[in-house]
Formats: C-alpha cells, sequence, structure tokens
C-alpha cells in the first residue's frame, strides 16, 4: 500500500527512525474487519438483518412498503424511504442517552440517501418503507456497517431493488491510507472517509469526510474505500443466498413445481410486480 | 445477446441476467437493454423470457386476489380494511351487502372494527387502493376459527398442482382451510388436535418449500401422524 | 394485526382454547416457553445478557459509571431501569420517547431489584456526598412477543450476576480514580418477576402478544430465592378478587422456583 505524506511533514518524518506502520489491530493497511451478516434475526419484522464487523454488532429492522401516518408527511406520487439509526446506550463506553442525538438524526439522512438510488419508491406512492437500524455494540464504522444491514434487510423483506448497496470506511492513520477505520483509528485518525456504493451500477450513493487530505489523498481514500464495499458485497450475496442452502437438484425441483403453480401474470415489459 | 446465468441460480437484486433482446418477466427490471434481477430468487429462462421466481416477496395484490384482512375503521359508506398491503384495503356497504349507505349504526351491524373478513380483491383504484367484495360464496364475516401468517410467496405451494396439496391436507384433517393470497390462512376444525396439525403441515410446507418433492413428505408426514394417533 | 385494534376472532379462539385446558401453541397454563438466556456478550458493557422466551426476543446492559448521590443518601451508589421499545420489535411501534409500557417496564423490573436490595448500596458509594458508583439497567426489546416483564427480569438478573465493574480508588483527598482493575458485583439475592395474565376467568403464564392483546389484565409478582415477595404490579382494568390473588401469587411461587432450578443446572 503506497504510504501518503501530508504537506509540510516530510521533514519530521525523515528525521525520526522509520518505524514500521502497524495497524493497532495488526491489520495489513487495505485489510477489512472480520464481517459476518445473517438475515431473518428479528420475526416481527418484514425483513430483518444482524451484521458483525469487527467488532460492531447492530441490527436493522425493515418494515413496508405500508400506509405512511401522518399522512401529510407521504408523497402522492412516490413511497417514502424512512431511516432511524439509533444506538443501545449500553453501546458504547461510557454509556450514553438513549434519546436520539444530532449525530443519529444526521446519519440517519445519509442512510436514507445512501439507500434510495436501489429502490424503486415511485412504485408505492403515499406508502412508506421503515428502517430501524439498532447499534448494540459501536467500534467505529457504525454507519457503514448499518448500511450492509439495512440493505440486506431491504432485500430481506422482499422489496424490490436496482442493486444492493455495499458500505465501507477509509481513512487516514500516520499517514498512511487505510481501509475500514477501528473505533481507536476513528478517533486518533486524521482523516474519515465512509463510503456506500452500488456494485453493479457502480455508483457512489453515500460520501463524508472528516479531517484533513490532500485532494490526491481523498481521491486514494475513496478508491480504497470503494474496494472494500466491494468485499463486503460478497459477504452480504452470500447472506441472502444462505437461506435458500440448496444442491442443484433440489433447486431445480423446486423451481419448477413453483412456476407450474404460481400463476404467471401478464407480461410487463419495464414494471415489474 | 446472452444469458449471464443459467436457469436455478440463486440470483440478488442486481444481477445481470440478460444482455441483449427479451421481455422482462416477473422480478426483473430492464435498464440500457439489459435485464436485471429486482429480488433474490431462482433464475428463470424461459424460450426468450427472461424471469426471477421470487423466493422472498411481500404482497403485491391483484385483481381477483382471496383475501382475508382484518376491519380497522368505519367510514361513511365503507370499511377499511388491513389486508397486509401497502395501502389499507377498502369495502364499501354496495360490495358488502350490494346496497347503498344508510347509517353508521347500520354499518356496525354488518362489520365492525376488529370483524376478520374473506374477501376478494375486485379492483385497483387509480391510487392502487385495493377495493373489496364480500359479494359471493364463502366470503364474508369469519365467525370461527383463528390465523396463521405465512409468506406470500409460499402460497402457491401450499395449494399445490390444481390444489393437490391443500386437497391432501383438508382430507387428512377434515378442517376448514381458508388461504388468502396476502399470506393469511383461516383455519376451523372440529377438534383442536386436528386444527394444530393443520398448523404444523403448514409451517412444515413454509420451512421446506426448497427441498424436493415436498407433496410426497407430506403426505407420509400426515399419515405417520395418523399412525401415532391409533 | 394492526393498530392495536383487537381481532375479535382471536379473543373468541383464545378463550375457546383456554376453556379446553391449553393454549394456541399447545402450551399448558402454566407452561412458558424455551427459555435461552446468553451473558457476558458485549465487550463495552460492564454486564449484558440476551434472553430469549419463545420469540420474545431482549437484550440488556449494565454499565457501571461514577455519579453524584441522592441528597438523602449521601453514602449510596445509584441503581437505574431504564427501557426501550425499540421500533424493530413490532410493527406497532414507532420511534420515540418510552411509552407508557416501556416504562412501567422499566418501573417494575427496577422495584424488584430495588426492594430486594440485590446490591449493597452503601458498597458502591465513593466520597460521601459527592461521588459514587451509578449502575445503570437498559432493558432493550428487540422482538415483542409477549411478557416483557419476566423476560427483561430474568435478563436483568443475568446480566447484573455476570458484571464486572471497574474499581475506583479513592486518595486522601477524596479524588476518585480509575484503576485497571474489575470487580464482580456482589448480588445479595436473586429475584425474578413471574407475571400471571387474566383473560376472562382463565389465569396463564407467559403471555405470547396475541395473548396479551387479548388479557383483560396480569399481576406481577417478583421472588427472590427465599420466597420473599419484592414486587406487586397489577395492570389492566380488571378486578381481582383476594382468593385469585392468592392464587397468583401460589403460582409465582412455584414457577420462579423452577425457573431458578433451570437456570442453575444450565451454568
Amino acid at each position: 500500500m503506497s504510504k501518503s505524506k501530508a504537506k509540510g511533514k516530510t521533514k519530521t518524518k525523515r528525521k525520526s527512525r522509520k518505524k514500521k506502520f502497524e495497524r493497532v489491530d495488526g491489520r495489513k493497511a487495505d485489510e477489512l474487519r472480520p464481517v459476518k451478516i445473517e438475515t431473518g434475526v428479528i420475526p416481527n419484522a418484514d425483513g430483518s438483518a444482524y451484521i458483525e464487523m469487527g467488532r460492531n454488532k447492530i441490527i436493522a429492522g425493515v418494515y413496508g412498503p405500508r400506509e405512511m401516518h401522518p399522512k401529510r408527511l407521504s408523497k402522492p406520487h412516490r413511497g417514502v424511504l424512512r431511516v432511524r439509526y439509533h444506538m443501545a446506550p449500553f453501546s458504547v463506553d461510557p454509556r450514553r442517552s438513549p434519546a436520539p442525538s444530532r449525530r443519529d438524526t444526521e446519519i440517519g439522512m445519509v442512510m436514507t440517501d445512501a439507500l434510495e438510488p436501489a429502490l424503486f419508491l415511485e412504485r408505492y406512492p403515499r406508502s412508506v418503507i421503515d428502517v430501524y437500524v439498532e447499534i448494540i455494540q459501536a467500534d467505529g464504522g457504525t454507519r457503514c456497517a448499518s448500511v450492509n444491514a439495512a440493505a440486506v434487510a431491504l432485500v430481506d423483506a422482499g422489496i424490490p431493488m436496482k442493486d444492493l448497496v455495499a458500505s465501507c470506511a477509509a481513512g487516514k492513520m500516520e499517514d498512511h491510507i487505510v481501509l475500514d477505520l477501528g473505533d481507536y483509528e476513528d478517533k486518533k485518525g486524521q482523516a474519515d472517509v465512509p463510503v456506500a456504493y452500488m456494485p453493479k451500477l457502480e455508483e457512489v450513493t453515500l460520501l463524508q469526510m472528516d479531517g484533513i487530505l490532500t485532494t490526491d489523498e481523498t481521491v486514494e481514500a475513496v478508491e480504497l474505500a470503494i474496494e472494500g464495499c466491494k468485499q463486503v458485497y460478497e459477504v452480504q450475496r452470500e447472506a441472502l443466498k444462505k437461506k435458500y442452502g440448496m444442491d442443484e437438484e433440489d433447486a431445480a425441483e423446486d423451481a419448477e413445481e413453483t412456476e407450474e403453480l404460481g400463476e404467471e401474470p401478464a407480461e410487463s415489459e419495464e414494471e415489474d410486480k | 445477446m446472452s444469458a449471464k446465468f443459467e436457469t436455478r441460480d440463486i440470483v440478488v437484486p442486481g444481477d445481470l441476467l440478460f444482455e441483449g433482446r427479451a421481455r422482462a418477466g416477473d422480478n426483473t427490471y430492464r435498464n440500457e437493454g439489459n435485464i436485471y434481477a429486482t429480488r433474490v430468487g431462482l433464475a428463470n429462462y424461459n424460450k426468450d423470457r427472461v424471469s426471477v421466481i421470487a423466493l422472498e416477496a411481500g404482497f403485491i395484490p391483484l385483481v381477483g386476489d382471496l383475501v382475508i384482512g382484518m376491519v380497522t375503521d368505519i367510514e361513511l359508506g365503507q370499511w377499511k380494511v388491513d389486508i397486509g398491503a401497502e395501502n389499507e384495503a377498502i369495502l364499501t356497504t354496495n360490495d358488502a351487502i350490494g346496497k347503498p349507505f344508510r347509517s353508521y349504526q347500520d354499518m356496525t351491524k354488518i362489520l365492525d372494527v376488529g370483524d376478520t373478513i374473506v374477501a376478494k380483491i375486485v379492483d385497483l383504484d387509480r391510487r392502487r387502493t385495493p377495493i373489496l367484495s364480500i359479494m359471493g360464496r364463502d366470503l364474508g364475516k369469519a365467525r370461527d376459527g383463528f390465523l396463521i401468517d405465512i409468506t406470500p410467496s409460499k402460497i402457491p405451494r401450499l395449494i399445490g398442482k390444481k390444489g393437490s396439496m391443500i386437497n391432501m391436507i383438508l382430507k387428512e384433517t377434515r378442517c376448514q382451510v381458508t388461504i388468502g393470497q396476502n399470506g393469511k390462512i383461516l383455519i376451523s376444525g372440529r377438534n383442536r388436535e386436528n386444527e394444530e396439525l393443520v398448523v404444523k403441515v403448514i409451517k412444515k410446507i413454509e420451512a421446506e418449500a426448497h427441498t424436493s418433492g415436498l407433496t410426497n413428505r407430506i403426505q407420509e408426514y400426515l399419515k405417520d401422524i395418523k399412525e401415532q394417533r391409533k | 394485526m394492526s393498530n392495536n385494534i383487537v381481532s375479535r376472532l382471536k379473543r373468541k379462539k383464545i378463550e375457546e382454547v383456554l376453556e379446553a385446558g391449553t393454549r394456541m401453541d399447545g402450551r399448558g397454563l402454566n407452561d412458558f416457553r424455551e427459555i435461552e438466556v446468553r451473558t457476558n456478550f458485549l465487550e463495552k458493557s460492564e454486564g449484558s445478557a440476551e434472553v430469549r422466551m419463545g420469540k420474545t426476543h431482549v437484550i440488556v446492559g449494565v454499565k457501571a459509571g461514577l455519579g453524584t448521590p441522592f441528597d438523602d443518601t449521601p453514602d449510596e451508589g445509584v441503581l437505574m431501569c431504564n427501557a426501550e421499545y425499540t421500533p424493530v420489535a413490532h410493527q406497532t411501534w414507532e420511534p420515540g420517547p418510552p411509552p407508557h409500557g416501556a416504562i412501567e417496564l422499566a418501573r417494575v423490573v427496577d422495584r424488584g431489584l430495588r426492594s430486594a436490595e440485590i446490591l449493597n448500596m452503601e458498597d458502591l458509594g465513593l466520597v460521601s456526598g459527592e461521588k459514587v458508583y451509578i449502575v445503570f439497567v437498559d432493558l432493550y426489546v428487540l422482538n415483542w412477543d409477549g411478557n416483557l416483564i419476566d423476560a427483561c427480569g430474568l435478563g436483568a438478573l443475568a446480566a447484573l450476576k455476570g458484571a464486572e465493574i471497574p474499581v475506583f480508588k479513592v486518595s486522601k483527598k477524596n479524588e476518585v480514580s480509575e484503576t485497571d482493575k474489575t470487580q464482580k458485583l456482589e448480588l445479595r439475592c436473586e429475584p425474578i418477576p413471574i407475571t400471571i395474565y387474566k383473560i376472562g376467568k382463565h389465569f396463564i403464564l407467559d403471555a405470547t402478544a396475541d395473548e396479551e392483546e387479548v388479557a383483560d389484565g396480569r399481576l406481577t409478582v417478583t421472588l427472590d430465592e427465599n420466597n420473599n415477595v419484592t414486587t406487586l404490579q397489577k395492570a389492566g382494568p380488571v378486578g381481582f378478587t383476594v382468593d385469585e390473588i392468592k392464587k397468583c401469587i401460589n403460582i409465582a411461587e412455584e414457577k420462579a422456583a423452577e425457573i431458578r432450578s433451570q437456570s442453575v443446572a444450565s451454568e
């Protein structure tokens, strides 16, 4: 991984003995923390997912599409996506109040903008799709992990989507551009760049930055984060398919039976059901 | 022009199914001349039509669907009914008793908030609100029994080829089972034992819908239970 | 199905089935669903427990920090219970401040622990009138299928049992500093709440969400291992006769003992 030096720091670096760059948890600069995703974890929800990304433990639940109340918030020609990000008091040290903070609200907003491009909201006028994210344990990069869980939960709810949305952050730590900042790196690092990405449509849907980077470093960080997103995407795919872990033969028989039984409705070109 | 997967491959939303001209079937969408999956399911290439057999899908109301729902509100001349769709459904007095609205008291005598009804979707208005009717045989207020939920996409499996699966269940358990396309099932039997059996069987079908030879397995299962009882 | 309107059909069927001495899921009137408890699985929390009772799913987190004591108890630590009804838990639950149900839940669980004097609050004092330990017990509901008081009460007990709180040092000048040591919380007893639900003239335990919806009322009895009652809470717009109350207390005694021996067995 190429090292990047911030302007004006080169002299200082040469003076000190060249120490090998090590991340606190021993990861390489472009290495993700371990990711684990499970679907269908909340029986009452229409769709749900649980994610562990490093020590982050996050649950996402989806309800909808459903009637929107209050009606004045609904839109006549398209559905509304509402994402709520919330942290459990015991998710961080020291304990935080359960009341929503301004940070929670902002994260909810950027998450909504990250997920909406993947949905067909014009199919659900006057309705709402509610996504509720609960942070059970936080360890840096919770908004990225939340987007990952939320996207899987939406698919689990049977809501049609144009693509999945995968998310990962990159940043700068001790003058190195690194992938997937943990809590320590988040706090002590020089920059944090969370990114969400639709892997097949190849579009970035969430982009924020906090810290100081040169323009080159910024682009490097975004590109690295996208690589991270692609890796997370593979985990999302596996999680979605896992539920139907079946061998080829079973899948074929099931498909045949289901196809014969289900009344295939009249063909529709652009619009699918 | 090419298929990117094979029939029966599991695909997720966003997967490119077909490059080039083909008809876009269920659970797909067309973008820039290609066809992509919109739900997780099994890719299906049939003649010149590309579709996905969805493994996970919510209830999409269609005209003609039989549904089971609960009355949640009474308005002038109509009841609002929750059928688990993205919009609440509407049942007018005309579609309930064939007569126009007279008075509020009359309405609660016919159907009240909290009542469960078996209805047919006769229309979807221009705002995609399902319009119901309970005029017809086997439609109307449910007076006995209880409801269970299953994922709407598994309903065809529960019914079976020409009703083969559900008919077998009805015969073996002698319960009344009404299947709503919205994933709600109304069960009523003469004894609790049989009712519990129906619930077990339906839950088993829902859980094992992806295994092969399901119809036979369910038949065996029912036989075994009956043997155990003797 | 929607918005707290109770289905007539549901109520009718549940009562019918109760008349025959059983429940919709085949349980006996006094049977609990399968209970699963997992503890100490959150690294950032001093104590944690995850409880599943059937499909009801709650997480309890215990956090310990420094704070000021109450005026009337300058040498005692503080115990605070809070409950969150997260909107993922049920389709009718909305985001917002804790609704009445959540507040009652927190207060009933709190009383069960506090009245039982589960913690020696004086041990949790540090500098008289200035600095004490505050022990937070946060009840987090993730999926609602009834019987939250019992599930959260069990979770709170399990989380406190396994909690390791930081050791604070008090200097001669009454300055409080953190050491890198931890200590287990000493629990003086093990209170467990058992809630009895009344549907018509029937009494059941461990109600599901459906059963709770049609219940007329409930009585929670919290008991410690010596069969001392440390909390009572009656809820619902219905009356209980004295005989019924006695009956409930007896049922609760039996059940608390049963659950206690089960959890000891699984330790």
